[in-house]
């Protein structure tokens, strides 16, 4: 069994990610030791979790996330998910995965064409992946989105998939952009990568007057280090 | 040989448009009533090198599955290839 202090946590950086500050703050604060990793990088040796932050990468240009999936360091993370690696990518880096192939689905613009920056209650749909293993069915979360294209859309056969394997982790509970039956975060099918619009890594401290970001992360910790 | 190329990125049919949807009702107050079904897409032009159309045309299929568009949610049309 690891040790808290052992677990090990890259966040990559893309030009244009913004979070990546907060996500080493969120994850510093549960004891992960943190390390940035650049783009270009070949490599994710070592690392428990990698976490592709929010932001916009390569400026969003085309489609989020589509020139990002380009960008050296994505043929390392498909290594890495490949051994069971866990990866979480946050907004941004939701929209990197689907647009890598790495999750299903594609993330279209708001419904309401608004970018989107408010607290949003979020239920736990899913607990039999590491990112909410710990918390119970039906738990709510308070998490702050901000987004522009947050509208997760998939064909019918896609969304069967997803509900039947328990992939759907995170829904609305007031759908604020349009997403398919109130997606907010979904899984791959073994589980160890996760996708979510909402930003815990900015509901971990009482400045930012939500805290449920911590429940989540906490979570998270946990099922790494069991 | 070098083609100009003019390539349609378009939402997949039923997909929400918004951005087509706010053009559109917006329409009437502008006296446009007579213009429907807005749709919003992209239109990228470039030049590409090949030995022949086929080859040309080839290599922009590839590009438009790999990059150009998500084939998820996009389709795209080549609405112009010119040698040049």
């Amino acid at each position: 069994m690891r040790t808290r202090q052992a677990l090990n946590a890259g966040i990559v950086v893309f030009p244009g990610s913004n979070c990546e500050h907060d996500v080493a703050l969120a994850l510093n604060s549960v004891n992960v030791t943190t390390q940035f990793v650049w783009h270009q990088s070949c490599s994710l040796d070592g690392l428990d979790l990698v976490v592709l932050p929010g932001g916009f990468a390569h400026g969003d240009y085309l489609r989020p996330g589509a020139i990002a999936r380009f960008s050296p360091i994505m043929k390392a993370l498909v290594d890495f998910i490949d051994n069971g690696g866990v990866v979480l990518g946050i907004c941004n880096g939701f929209q990197i995965l689907t647009e890598a192939g790495l999750l299903p689905g594609a993330l279209c613009k708001n419904k309401g064409l608004k970018f989107l920056c408010q607290n949003t209650k979020v239920r736990v749909c899913s607990n039999i992946s590491p990112f909410t293993a710990n918390l119970p069915i039906g738990t709510e979360l308070d998490l702050p989105i901000n987004h522009f294209s947050g509208n997760y859309i998939c064909d019918t056969d896609t969304l069967n998939e997803l509900e039947s394997h328990g992939q759907i982790v995170l829904k609305y509970v007031a759908n604020p952009n349009g997403s398919l039956h109130d997606i907010a975060g979904i899984t791959n099918l073994d589980g160890n990568v996760m996708g979510l619009m909402p930003h815990p890594e900015r509901a971990c401290d009482e400045l930012c007057s939500i805290t449920d970001g911590m429940v989540l992360l906490n979570s998270l910790v946990h099922s790494l280090d069991s | 040989m070098r083609f100009a190329v003019l390539i349609e990125v378009r939402l997949r049919e039923g997909l929400p448009d918004p951005q087509g949807n706010t053009i559109a009702q917006a329409l009437p107050a502008l006296g446009f009533q007579q213009v429907t079904k807005v749709t919003v897409g992209k239109a990228i032009r470039l030049f590409v090198d090949a030995d022949s159309e086929t080859q040309a045309r080839a290599t922009l299929n590839r590009l438009c599955l790999e990059l150009l568009a998500n084939p998820i949610i996009e389709e795209t049309e080549v609405l112009s290839l010119v040698a040049s």
